[in-house]
């Protein structure tokens, strides 16, 4: 397994998310896994219990786990947002805007490409789930 | 007989396999019948072709002749452009395609 | 015109970067070809049939003098001295070389140009009307609105890897001269009262499965707009089908889901998307919208000298009515007889853009029929700028004719078509200059497709051609019926095939009928609504 990459500063879970029905049945259990066709809005009323969510891309191209992270993170949750699976270094400064802040993908990330894909983009268009103010707030002096 | 063509991966031209390397001439393409994965495994690894795929095709006055038209267009270029296919100066090029 | 402040400067310079970066990678084998396709497919770069072909976007089809002769050197220097505009207000280069292709992104970014999302399963370049602005007709100009959309499609994060191509217009007229109910979303602007809004139509498209879209929403006030594409563009992102690229467009939810689950669906998501305060302000708006209002010196009006019936008949077909007094838009056809529809070579280009600037504003826009229009140009000047079109091949006085066919590059160019398109478009339009029945047939949409991707918008044509592959030989089904406009309307299939001569002659036929059944003052449409498909059979195949 390659090497866990994180945004945070507590200390990660010791054990994988299971998936979203074994969670649902498991009061005590904290890590979930969801896979692409998964509602994330089935974790809403479980998030205080919550320490981390693995969102799987089984394939890079099916983008509706940046979908489900931003309905996580506008939900409110504040546990780990981990990114597995088929994740591509052009695609993390993406995920990162959705919400994620921990990547483990199949296959290990260039540790230099992965510094130049976070530090790329100095603005950004539009509001996601990074906190980032758009361009058009600091155009009118805004702070989103 | 089976010829391979893909694209230069540099410039994207049209390549076909002659045995030992890529050529922009389908005349010089060569029947590697039960041949065709391996090559084209190797050489897209080594970044010398791009998007590669075999075809059928038959000798025509020689030469080989692709079996689809989509692939005689490939091999000479736009037929409304003569000017900017491999053989601008050729009237019986377009024939060869359809 | 909208102009770039150092924000959108940086955002297209750091693209730059970033695709040449990926290039790179490309070349030295970091990357597969599985891997760096999405990735050059949202710069516009595809592979196609003999080399890569580069598509740049032209948003809302507007761009000045300076940017088309942009245009015209990346012709000279990257490609063969030509390009292609396209159905979608792009312009597409064949022969790109992909070690070149970042410093071409360099050079169009100089004057604040991209091929950003221009392909992809991503939000595409955002089209519109090509009179916007200019237009009598319209209930403000909707590319502020474009434009605002456009920055907030450009490198949303969320929806980097949608099921598929998503292509949004934005017209602000009853007219519809952007095919807008044809597309994934189309949004029309619209007055209630003192207050401006947006009609969502959403799931349109044409393709393998044409649709026209329903309403969704006949008002969104303005200021949720940006709100409201988002809840419309999750929607599809959750739901939209992932398990067949050929079902996978937003038609395909639109319709499975029915249009009133799908809105409730959107309805909810926007409820919830509202709290969150992710649309820009009404300032950012304004800001946009003052750069489109660029006041247009005074011109008397000043009707042309008719006396010259070659310049006459160009000007009845080739302008439309302008919203100020002493201007028109004129229109420059690119299908001269027996040319390739919507190619322009680069000296073609640069004379556009010296035209623009000496009978207009320096504008020029793009439209979704392979034409350029020049929106703004001064009546009493009309007889000059047509002058200066005649000896460069561009006074072709068939806009909206048999001869204006839109046809999509076919199997000359693309990897995906089954049959050519532009050598019917020209044996037809050669057919109609020779028998002299251009004039008598009046308006004539006629679109040709070399695949079922309908690129060519054959779906829409008051005649439609669709190329297909019959065992092995190029064949052509004829359509008819169809309607990108405001009475838009889907074409159908007369019966079998003709091969290319045939379909030639098959579309003389279809003329023919119409000339002998027309009432006063029809269409072709009209009258193939009023009598139906029966009559053409009947001289097709009987």
């Amino acid at each position: 397994m390659a090497e866990l990459l994180r945004f945070r500063a507590d200390e990660p879970a010791d054990h994988p998310g299971i998936t979203v029905d074994a969670f649902l049945d498991q009061p005590d259990a904290d890590a979930v896994r969801i896979e692409p066709g998964d509602d994330a809005r089935a974790l809403i009323p479980h998030l205080a219990r919550l320490r981390l969510v693995e969102v799987n891309f089984p394939i890079f191209g099916d983008g509706r786990g940046y979908s489900s992270a931003r309905i996580l993170r506008e939900a409110g949750y504040g546990g780990e947002l981990r990114a597995v699976g088929d994740v591509l270094v052009d695609q993390i400064a993406a995920l990162r805007r959705c919400g994620f802040d921990g990547f483990d993908p199949d296959q290990p990330l260039d540790p230099a490409d992965t510094e130049i894909a976070f530090a790329r983009w100095s603005a950004v268009y539009q509001p996601a789930a990074d906190g980032r103010a758009p361009i058009w707030a600091a155009r009118h002096g805004e702070t989103a | 007989m089976r010829i391979l063509t893909g694209n230069d991966l540099r410039t994207g031209a049209v390549v076909w396999w002659t045995g030992t390397f890529w050529s922009i001439h389908v005349e010089e393409a060569a029947d590697v019948v039960g041949e065709e994965d391996r090559v084209i495994g190797r050489e897209e690894a080594s970044r010398r072709v791009n998007a590669a795929y075999a075809i059928d095709a038959e000798l025509h006055d020689g030469a080989p002749r692709p079996a689809h038209i989509k692939d005689r267009i490939r091999a000479l270029g736009p037929t409304v452009r003569p000017d900017l296919t491999l053989k601008p100066a050729d009237p019986a090029a377009g024939s060869w395609v359809i | 015109m909208y102009r770039y402040d150092d924000y959108d400067q940086a955002m297209v310079d750091t693209r730059v970067a970033e695709f040449r970066d990926q290039a790179r990678r490309r070349l030295e084998g970091r990357l597969s070809e599985d891997q760096f396709k999405p990735l050059r497919l949202m710069n516009g770069l595809y592979l196609q049939l003999h080399a890569y072909m580069l598509r740049v976007a032209i948003p809302y089809g507007t761009l000045d003098a300076r940017q088309m002769r942009a245009l015209a050197d990346i012709a000279d220097n990257y490609d063969r001295g030509y390009g292609h505009f396209t159905t979608r207000q792009n312009i597409q280069y064949n022969w790109i070389k992909l070690e070149e292709a970042a410093n071409l992104l360099a050079d169009l970014a100089k004057v604040e140009m991209h091929a950003i999302q221009t392909s992809g399963n991503c939000i595409r370049n955002i089209s519109s009307d090509h009179f916007a602005g200019a237009a009598a007709d319209e209930v403000a100009d909707p590319r502020p609105y474009a434009e605002l959309l456009r920055q907030w499609s450009s490198f949303h994060p969320e929806f980097s890897a949608l099921p598929r191509k998503f292509k949004i217009a934005v017209i602000a007229s009853e007219r519809d001269r952007a095919a807008m109910r044809l597309h994934d979303i189309g949004i029309r602007i619209v007055r209630r009262g003192d207050a401006l809004g947006a009609q969502f139509w959403v799931g349109g498209g044409m393709g393998r499965t044409p649709m026209v879209a329903p309403c969704i929403r006949e008002f969104v006030p303005i200021d949720q707009l940006v709100t409201y594409s988002e809840a419309c563009l999750r929607v599809y992102n959750r739901h939209g089908r992932r398990d067949n690229k050929f079902k996978a467009r937003i038609k395909i939810l639109v319709h499975e889901l029915g249009a009133a689950e799908y809105t409730r669906q959107v309805e909810e998501e926007f409820a919830h998307l509202l709290t969150l305060g992710i649309e820009p302000p009404a300032a950012e708006l304004a800001r946009i919208a003052a750069m489109f209002d660029e006041p247009l010196e005074p011109a008397e009006s000043a009707a042309p000298d008719r006396s010259d019936p070659d310049f006459a008949l160009w000007m009845d077909r080739n302008t439309h009515p302008h919203k100020l007094p002493g201007y028109i838009s004129a229109v420059i056809s690119l299908k001269p007889v027996g040319g390739i529809p919507g190619d322009a070579t680069a000296d073609q280009m640069r004379l556009m853009a010296d035209l623009a600037e000496r009978y207009g504003n320096g504008e020029l826009r793009v439209t979704h029929t392979q034409n350029i229009v020049l929106p703004h140009v001064r009546q009493a000047e009309l007889h000059g700028l047509w002058s200066a079109l005649e000896p460069a091949g561009l006074g072709a006085a068939n806009i909206d004719t048999v001869e204006d066919i839109i046809a999509c590059p076919g199997l000359d160019y693309c990897s995906l078509a089954n049959a050519r398109s532009i050598p019917v478009a020209q044996r037809i339009a050669e057919r109609f200059a020779a028998n002299g029945r251009t004039a008598v047939l009046g308006e004539l949409k006629l679109k040709i497709s070399g695949c079922i991707n309908a690129c060519g918008h054959h779906h829409a044509g008051h005649i439609g051609i669709l190329g297909v592959d019959r065992k092995g030989t190029e064949n052509y089904q004829l359509l008819l019926g169809g309607s990108e406009a405001e009475d838009v309307s889907l074409g159908k299939i007369t019966g079998p095939g003709f091969d290319e001569t045939g379909i030639v002659d098959a579309v003389e036929t279809a003329t023919k009928v119409y000339l002998k059944e027309r009432d006063e003052g029809e269409r072709f449409l009209d009258t193939y609504r009023r009598i139906g498909m029966e009559p053409f059979k009947a001289a097709l195949y009987g």
